[in-house]
This record gives C-alpha cells, structure tokens and sequence, in this order.
C-alpha cells in the first residue's frame, strides 16, 4: 500500500480499520500480553476497540457530525459506491480486496459497530474465560462488517464464513444448557446454505465475461479503477477487449451489470432445464434466506437465540439476521433480474409465511426469550416481503414507486428491527440475570419492583410492535402498502398480521411487567437497573423513538441508493425482463399482471 | 544401429540428459547410504541417523528448489529462461521430467525437511530405530519421486512397490504392539494382493498394446479403440477392447489402494490407528501426494496425444470419456463413504484415517474434471491440475499439523481417544487453537488453507459443467462435493467441542515441563494453514507451474 493509493484511495485505511482493527485487537489480546487474570483489563480493550470502531465508522457515515467532509467520507444522498477500495488479491482469478460502500451498506455498517460497543458492554455479567470471549467476540465483528462491505464475491464469501466458527463457540461455550445442540444447529444450517452460495458464486463466475461491457461499465463497475488517469484506464479497458478468452469476474458490480444485460450470460446457459440465472438465484435465495431466516429453515433461530448468552442475542438478531435480507438486496436481484422477476411470488410467499407463522408460533411460546425469538421470525417476513414485491408492471405501466417503497420499507425493517430486537433480548437477559428464569408464567408484577427498566422495557417491545412514532412502524406500514400493489391477498394477510404481533406482545407484556406482585422464584433479587445496563438500554430506546418520529434520518441514506437500483430493474423488466419473461411456474405474479 | 552406437547413445543420454535432472533421487539414494553407513561403521556411531537424513534431505530440497525454479516459466526465477525444457524423458522413456515432476518432488522434499524435524521432536523413532526409520522413509519417498515421474508401466510397478514395501514394514515399527504388527500385516496382505491385481492389469495392457511405454501405448490405444481394428483380432472383434478395459481397470486397482479410494481402502483404518501418528502423517501426506501424481500421470498418458488426428483422437477421447466416469465415480464414493464412516469413530487417528480417504475422494474429483478438460478444453485442464497441484501443497501441512497435533498430545496425555482431550483448551490452550486452524482448514472453511483448495477444485468442476464438457458427471460430483462438505463439519466439529466445550477429566495429570519445541513445531506447520488462506498467490503460482505439464 504505497502512499499514492491513500490520496487515489481515501477510504484505504478508514474502510480497512474499520474492518480489520477488532480482528487485529483480537489477536493481540490472543497473544499473552495481557494475562489472562486480568479480566477486567481485558473487558476495558475489548471495549474501547468496538468504541473505536463505532466512532470511525459514524466519522466515515456521517461527516457534518465532525465538521468537516473528507474525501474518505460519506456524502448522504449520493446514490453510487463511495470510498471504494480496489487492490489486486489474487490475479490468477481477478479476485481484489474490493471495499466499498453506498446508502444500503453504510447504515448497516453503523449499525452493527454501534450495536457490538452495546453487546461488548452487555459482556460483562461474562465470567467464564473472559479473555477467549472478547477474542471470539472481535472476530465475530470483524466478519459482519467485512460482509456488509465486500464488493467482491470472493471475498463477502470470505467474512460470511468467517462469522460462523466465533459465532459456534460463542454459543457452544457460553450458552444456556442446550448451547451444544444450539450451536451445532446454527452452524450446520449456515454452511449448508453457504456451500450452496459458493456452488452459485463459481457458476456465477464461470459464465461471467467481462468482455462483454462497455468501457464505461467497466469503469463504473470498478473493475477499471475510476481513480486512475485516463490513459491507464483506457488501458485497462483495451487489455479485457483484447482477451482472447473470456475474462471472469467476481466483482459484484459487473456481475449486476452482466446480468442486466440485455443478453445477460447467466441466462443463457441451461442446466437440467432452468437458466444458470434460474439456478444462481435459487441456491444464493437459500443460503441467504437460511441467514434471514423464513420458514422453513427456520429453526436454527430459536434454539441459537435462547442458548446464546444475553450480548451474542443481541447480535444474532440484530446484525446476522440482517446479512441475509442485506445479500439478497445486493446480490440476488441485481445479478440475477430475470430470475428475481419470474420468481418474485416465491421471495413474497416465503415472506408472508414467516410472518404468520412467527407470529403464531411466537404466541404460544411460554419461554420469553423464544417469544421474542420467533417475533424475530416473523419481523423478519416483512422485510422478505418488502423486498419481493417486484411490482414493477402496474397494469400496462412500468411504474417503480410501489416498489422502490417496499425495497425501502424493508431497508428499514431491517435497521429498525435491528435495535428493537437487540433491546428486546437485553431486556430479557437483564430480567434473567436477576432471577435466572424465562418462563413467561411466573411473571408478573415487575413494574412495580423495576419500575425505571419496566418503562424502557415496555418502550422496546412497542418498538417491535410497531407502535406508530416508534421505529418498528415505518418499515411495516410501508412494505404492506407497496405489497398491495403487488398482491391485495399477501397485502391484507400481512396487514392482518399486524394484530397477531399486537397480541403477542401485549400478552408478554401483561404477563411480565403488569400484574399486583412478582411471584416467581428469586423474587429478592430483582434489583433495580444498574448504571451500565441503563447505559445500554437508553441508547436503544432513544433510537427506536429518533428512527419513529425522523425516519427520514435513516431514508436520507438509503432511498438514494435503492430507489436508483429499483429504477434500474424496472428499466429493465420493461425493456428486456417482460419480453424475455419466462414463467416457471404459474405463482401469483404471474397471474395478477395479466388480471388487471 | 549397433551394439557400439548404442552404448554411446544411452551413456550420453543417461549422463548428460537423465542424471542431471535426476539430482533429487539421487540426493536421496545417498543420504540412504550414509544413514546405513553411519549405522555400520562405529566411528560414526555417535552421529544422530536423523541428523544425517536431514541433511541429506536438505540437499535433495535444494535440488527441487534450484529445479523448480528452472523451468520455463517459473515465477521468481533466476535462471535465464527455459534452462530446462518444459518436458524431458529420462533413461530412454522410464521416467518423463516436467513441471509436474518438479514440483512434486519440491514437495516431497519439503515434506521430508519438516517431517523428520517432527519425527525428531515428537520422539518416535527412538535413537535406537532412527536409523531404520529414517531409511525406510527415504526409500519410500525415493519411490514417490519415481511414482510422480513415471512413464513406463514397468516404472509404475516399481515405483509403487518401491513406495509400498517400505510402509509395511514402517507401519510395524511399534514393536511389541499388537495393533502395530496387525496393521503391517493387514497392510502387507493387501498391499501384496493390490499389486498382484495391478501387474495382472498391466501385463493385459502390454500385451495387447504391445508396449509399455505411456506414450506409445496411448497411440496405439486410440488406433484400437477408434478403428475398432487389429490386425491380430479382426476387424469386428470386440476383444481386444474388453483385455484393454480389463486390464486398464485392475490397473486402477493398484492406483486405489496407493491413494485409498473406496473400495480399496480397508487398509487404512487399521494402519492408521495401529501405526504411530508419525507413520500416518507420512503415509497420509507423501502417499498420497505422490499417488495423485501417478494417477493423473496415467490417466493424462494412456488418454492423450498431442499429435493424435481422426479415429484415433476420437479413440483417446473414449478413453478419456471412461476414465473420467471409472475415477469420478469412484471420487463421489470415497467421499462419501469416507466422510460417513468417520462419523462413528473414536480414535482420532482412525478419525482422520477417514478424513484421508475423503480427501482422497475430492482430490480424484479434480482429477475427474482434469481428465474431462484434456484435449477439449487445454485452459480449463491446466487449471484442474493446477488446482490439484495446490491442493495438494495445502494438504501437505493440513494433516502434517493435524498428525503433529495427535503426536504431541499423545506424548502428554498417553493417549488418542478423542475422549481423552476433553477440556483441553483449559490447559493447552495454544494447541487447541491449532488443532481448530488444522480441522476446521480440513473442513474447507475460509479463510483457511483447505478452503481454497476446495474452492480451486469445485471451480474446475463448475469451469467443466458451463462449458458443457461431461457435464452430468461433473454436477453429480459437484452436488456430491457440496453435501459431503457439510456433513465433514460434524466430525471434525465435534473433536473441537471435546477440547473445548467439556469439562476436563479430574485425573488429568499437570503439564509437564518444556513444551516449547513441540509448540514451534505445531506453529511452524499450522501457520502456512492460515497464511495460505489468505495469500494464496505464490504458492498459486507454482500450483500453475505444474499445470503446464498438461499443455
């Protein structure tokens, strides 16, 4: 890394510490620097890295905040990658360390620094090998963020399976009594739906060909560098014309710009009957959807949750599950349209279904944390179906607005979920914590002992309700309503839904909070919040009230960038996806475009 | 030509082409001597075997370094281009050199280097036998150099005897052990009746073809198969097809056992957990290095001819189209079966006797796709080799560390039971990190070494299938590859959750004093795991040295 790329590339070291810096921390803390005694120590690093990391990335996101607008910074409302960092990886098989990020990554980059420096701080009640959980817990963070961040294949591929060993220990070690099966579960789910994402990511890499776009798309793919000067470019681009064989990609980018094509390669190749794209679609759509996670792949998420201690819930629901919706935002549609368009009534049918079922499913359970497990589930159905609606044909018009809406509904579903359900699993452990039981039916009564976490408590869980001013209502009345356009059945049962998670919540809620006096075991303990979970706790519920009443705070970010990609597949299912359409099965997209 | 024209021909031939590029071998043959020599002579008693074997070995890894880098083509070199020619047939035919020779002897060589460092520190042999051991090593890897080089079917023979003999009896080197001497028998026994099949095959093959010579028997071969004419049979006789596929089939037989493919692979349970850890790092990494050579040696020299044309290039392609059927099926079933059977096992030896055998079953996936490329797509061929060729660089120090991990531990804690490690990370917490690297790298997660191994062989498969080439077969194999890869996460997952998630047995005994020379070790071996996972460029790079032998 010679000075030269750092002016070239500013967002060289800010993007790569802020990916690399708790891995980094992490192996040092491995290293026997500080002993192992020394837990408190320990504590205070692990910290102050998820701290460090945090302040970098709101530095990178959100730069009027620090006075000045570097080059390396954000500049909210531009809709295209910025701070894109491109070095040579691996040559043999054009793999680059491609970083970058837009108004759909840099939220959820924000998001997830922010919420470890509150899963760090909820570490604390930790006891047992201190120093390894730190260790696992900084690797954990680094292979989030490298996920959220990649633009190469290749290399998301990587910090996907990255997450997944520290996430099994973490579970394994310092879960609940059935941690060994939870975490066994977790990550045989993950790898089967990972090893079929690389099955995906190499076909989709074989039938790419470079040679195939434009110079300009090959610039503003990245796959020249836009920074270098003109003649090097032209360079660049003259030596992938000149390729005698076709030249492959991973980079996700011109792996979109292929696949919009109007001759896109993915869907030229056939493979026992459907298209490559049919097939790259469908086996990306499983390993992500396992991620999100829908019915029926489910139920990992119950058992992983309530296992995993208080701190690695918060993150599992609150970052992990995000990767998935964030992969098939990225990934799946802009590489796959033809695929996404023909198979839209499956990402939407699958959506609904995890929303019902969670929410039923959520109803009957008896253990808190499960409940809020499987409200998780079913939270997570609205962004499935916020992101399937592919309603861009509206009677004979091609209108994307309906659609942009629920693409942008589920963005921030996906945000939104991801601080009320982080608080909703803290608020669980602090009770747990104090009288080491979760069964909703020995509650009761707990305002009038915790009055102070009550009010925050009860706060969170109308978050995931989705109480109008509060941040869990956005996101749903926005998906229901574009889906509408797509289809009024999946419209109203989603609507409809609504009252089931009215109902489950209000009914935890009564059974926990409300209630003459607490008559479950343990009742001395329940001692009042202490400084530092209040300290955790505020923050969640300051946003879940910010994000209700200024959602524009997060839209300002995101509707840039995903309403330029939605256009574009519209664009694109006008001009190429409506004449190529190829119906796979007669699902209900099919049938409502030509019924109205 | 006569008698005395001959003579000169083959004298210059052998001292002016052959022996040059035959430094390694012969590097090894006398380091052999010296061992033996140091043993008889009582002036050099005092020498330590293991000394001397590694600086023998030393020499012979220069050799194949200087080699290497030699080739046309070879990144870093220092030599001005083409010193050596790209492919060169040694005494008179016997052996071929190319980059393919080159670079698995580099690896042989650098196997040799780390594992008598590994032999010395983990203790087994003992001053007494290391003279024995290390001869019996070097005489088997001095056939696995052979195995890598051959092109004669009478070589083949003696390279894989020369290869197998020495094992038996290395296998047996626990004296006084019972499992140990079962194991070399059971090994011998086999080995024995795998080598009566394989010459059995081979005289079927060089009696119809008339030749023992790879190439030549590949050009008769196409004119066979593709005119369906012989001159000794007949125009219509379907004879001479059915010896040659006999005969290519028992030839296979031999091949399998050497690289314990299902269903020859009864052995090596049993000698893995009867043998010493040591062996079966031998036995699991050099074995199988120098197999997978040979096989991709026979199959590439009995299926193609670069100057082959009309019937009898659409013969070789039939031969081609039943060797990628014969070794992938025989790959989805050693994957398969390998990864099953380990499921069951409590021994961490017998454990990753299985893992073997399931590598086994990915690598002959490569080789599948490999053969399936040869001729119809030369790019795509080069990089199936290429990714054979990395994969087994990678695997090299994958279950070198793996066994240098069940040779340490066993040296502390008297046994390997996975049941015996439980707790461990409690009090050898450096360990179970590499233990984690190691296994978790055999799974095939990134950003570990075995991961890209995996990755680079599933792309060929991937790189076959869009181009259409075999492609039934080659998405059965991938479909197979994926679920396989899957199912290896319980086994290999549950030994980490021995170590780490239970509790450790009351009576273990405290950690005895240094533990830093066998702590080297394990680091020295399970960094390149790691670093190789994420820089993986230059080794790639003479991954794709050894690839060009294919063009």
């Amino acid at each position: 890394m010679s000075p030269a790329d750092a002016l070239t590339q500013p967002a060289l070291w800010p993007l790569s510490l802020i990916v690399f810096l708790p891995a980094l921390v992490a192996a040092l803390l491995a290293l026997p620097i500080i002993p192992k005694a020394r837990e408190e120590a320990i504590r205070w690093v692990a910290l102050a890295t998820t701290v460090v990391v945090f302040v970098l990335s709101l530095w990178m996101a959100w730069p009027t905040l620090f006075g000045a607008v570097g080059p390396a910074q954000f500049t909210v409302g531009e809709a295209g990658m910025q701070g894109v960092v491109k070095k040579p990886w691996i040559p043999a098989f054009n793999i680059d360390y491609l970083l970058g990020v837009d108004g759909i990554s840099m939220p959820l980059v924000v998001l997830t620094t922010f919420l470890s420096v509150l899963a760090c701080a909820a570490s604390w009640p930790i006891t047992k090998h201190v120093k390894a959980y730190h260790v696992l817990f900084l690797l954990l963070e680094t292979g989030m963020l490298g996920v959220f961040v990649s633009l190469d294949f290749f290399l998301f591929y990587v910090f996907w399976e990255v997450m997944l060993l520290p996430m099994y220990f973490l579970i394994g070690i310092w879960g609940g009594p059935r941690r060994e099966y939870a975490a066994i579960k977790f990550f045989l789910y993950t790898l089967f739906g990972s090893v079929l994402m690389l099955l995906a990511i190499l076909m989709l890499y074989f039938t790419s060909d470079l040679r195939m776009l434009s110079p300009e798309q090959l610039v503003a793919s990245h796959v020249v560098s836009p920074s270098l000067d003109a003649a090097a470019r032209a360079d660049g681009v003259a030596a992938i014309a000149a390729a005698k064989n076709p030249v492959h990609t991973f980079n996700l980018l011109a792996l979109a710009q292929l696949g919009q094509l109007p001759k896109s390669p993915f869907a030229a190749v056939s493979v026992w009957g459907m298209s490559l794209e049919v097939w790259a679609f469908l086996l990306l759509l499983i390993g992500f959807v396992i991620k999100v996670p829908v019915v029926p792949v489910h139920t990992w998420l119950p058992d992983a949750h309530v296992e995993a201690p208080t701190p690695i819930s918060m993150i599992l629901a609150g970052v992990l599950l995000k990767l998935g919706g964030y992969g098939i935002l990225r990934i799946c549609y802009p590489i796959c349209p033809g695929a996404g368009l023909s198979l839209a009534w499956l990402v939407c049918g699958l959506g609904v279904v995890s929303m019902v079922y969670g929410a039923f499913a959520a109803l009957a359970q008896k253990d808190f944390k499960r409940m809020v497990a499987y409200s998780s589930v079913s939270h997570m159905g609205y962004v499935m179906l916020g992101l399937g609606v592919w309603s861009a044909v509206a009677g004979n018009e091609f209108r994307w607005d309906a659609w942009a809406q629920g693409v942008n509904g589920a963005m921030f579903q996906m945000l939104a979920h991801g601080i009320s359900s982080a608080g909703m699993f803290f608020m669980v452990g602090v009770l747990y914590d104090r009288v080491h039981h979760r069964n909703l039916e020995e509650f009761g009564g707990i305002f009038n002992r915790m009055p102070v976490y009550s009010g925050l408590a009860v706060a969170v869980f109308f978050a995931g309700l989705g109480l109008p001013g509060l941040c869990g209502f956005i996101g749903e009345v926005l998906v229901t309503l574009s889906s509408w356009n797509y289809s009024r059945t999946l419209a109203v049962i989603s609507a409809f839904t609504v009252i089931l998670t009215a109902a489950y919540i209000l009914w935890a809620i009564q059974r926990v909070y409300l209630g003459a006096e607490y008559k479950g075991p343990h009742g001395d303990h329940l001692t009042p919040m202490t400084g530092r979970e209040l300290a955790i706790a505020t923050p969640l519920v300051f946003l879940a009230i910010l994000f209700g009443v200024a959602p524009q705070l997060i839209f300002n970010y995101v509707t840039p960038s995903v309403n330029r990609q939605v256009e574009t597949l519209a664009d694109w299912t006008r001009d190429v996806g409506a004449k190529a359409a190829q119906p796979i099965a007669g699902g209900p997209a099919a049938a409502d475009v030509t019924s109205r | 030509m006569d008698l005395g024209s001959l003579l000169t021909g083959t004298l210059t031939d052998t001292l002016e082409v052959s022996l040059p590029l035959f430094r390694v071998e012969l590097a090894l043959s006398a380091t052999i001597v010296l061992v033996l020599l140091c043993r008889m002579l009582p002036v050099l008693r005092w020498l330590d075997s293991a000394l001397v074997a590694l600086g023998g070995v030393a020499f012979a890894l220069w050799y194949a370094w200087t080699d290497l880098r030699a080739l046309p083509g070879s990144p870093w070199s220092v030599v001005a281009a083409a010193a050596h020619p790209a492919s060169q047939e040694l005494f008179g035919g016997l052996l071929v050199y190319d980059s393919l020779t080159a670079y698995i002897r580099f690896l042989l060589a650098g196997f040799l280097v780390l594992y008598i460092l590994f032999t010395k520190i983990s203790g087994i042999p003992d001053r007494e036998d290391g003279a024995d051991f290390y001869t019996l090593i070097l005489g088997s890897s001095l056939g696995m150099c052979l195995m890598a080089s051959a092109n004669h079917l009478l070589m083949i023979f003696m390279a894989v005897e020369m290869a197998s003999v020495p094992s038996y009896a290395l296998a047996g080197m626990l004296k006084g052990r019972k499992a140990s001497s079962e194991a070399a028998l059971k090994y011998a026994v086999y080995g024995a009746g795998a080598a009566g099949v394989m010459l059995y095959g081979i005289s079927l093959l060089a009696g119809v073809l008339g030749t023992c010579h790879l190439p030549s028997m590949a050009a008769e071969l196409g004119r066979i198969v593709g005119d369906g004419a012989d001159s000794f049979y007949g125009a219509d006789s379907a004879g001479p097809i059915m010896v040659l596929t006999l005969g290519g089939l028992m030839m296979t037989v031999g091949l399998a056992f050497k690289l314990s493919a299902v269903p020859f692979h009864f052995w090596c349970p049993d000698v893995f957990e009867g043998a010493a850890a040591e062996v079966g790092a031998f036995l699991s990494v050099a074995s199988k290095a120098a197999a997978v050579a040979l096989a991709v040696r026979v199959a590439f020299g009995l299926g193609w001819l670069g100057d082959a044309t009309g019937a009898s290039a659409a013969g070789l392609a039939d031969v081609r189209h039943f060797s990628v059927y014969v070794i992938g099926l025989m790959a989805a079933v050693t994957c398969t079966l390998g990864n099953l059977a380990a499921y069951g096992q409590t021994n961490m030896k017998r454990m990753l006797a299985y893992s073997t055998i399931a590598h086994a079953g990915y690598l002959l996936m490569g080789v599948s796709a490999a053969v399936a490329m040869l001729g119809a797509d030369p790019e795509g061929c080069r990089k199936a080799v290429t990714a054979l060729a990395f994969y087994l660089g990678t695997y090299l120090f994958m279950n070198l560390g793996a066994f240098a991990i069940v040779a340490v531990l066993r040296n502390r804690l008297r046994s390997e039971e996975i049941a015996a490690y439980a707790g461990l990370v409690r009090s050898n917490p450096g360990m179970v990190v590499a233990a984690a690297a190691v296994l978790v790298s055999l799974i095939g997660l990134p950003p570990l070494a075995g991961f890209v191994s995996k990755f680079l062989v599933f792309a060929s498969l991937v790189d076959a299938i869009t181009k259409g080439i075999e492609r039934p077969l080659m998405l059965v194999l991938l479909v197979i590859g994926g679920f396989n890869t899957v199912i290896s996460l319980f086994y290999y997952l549950r030994v980490l959750k021995v170590m780490t998630f239970d509790p450790p047995p009351e009576d273990r005994v405290a950690a005895p004093a240094p533990v830093w020379l066998p702590g080297a070790l394990v680091t020295a071996v399970v960094v390149p795991v790691v670093l190789l996972g994420i820089f993986w460029s230059g080794l790639y790079a003479y991954a794709q040295l050894a690839g060009t032998f294919a063009s």
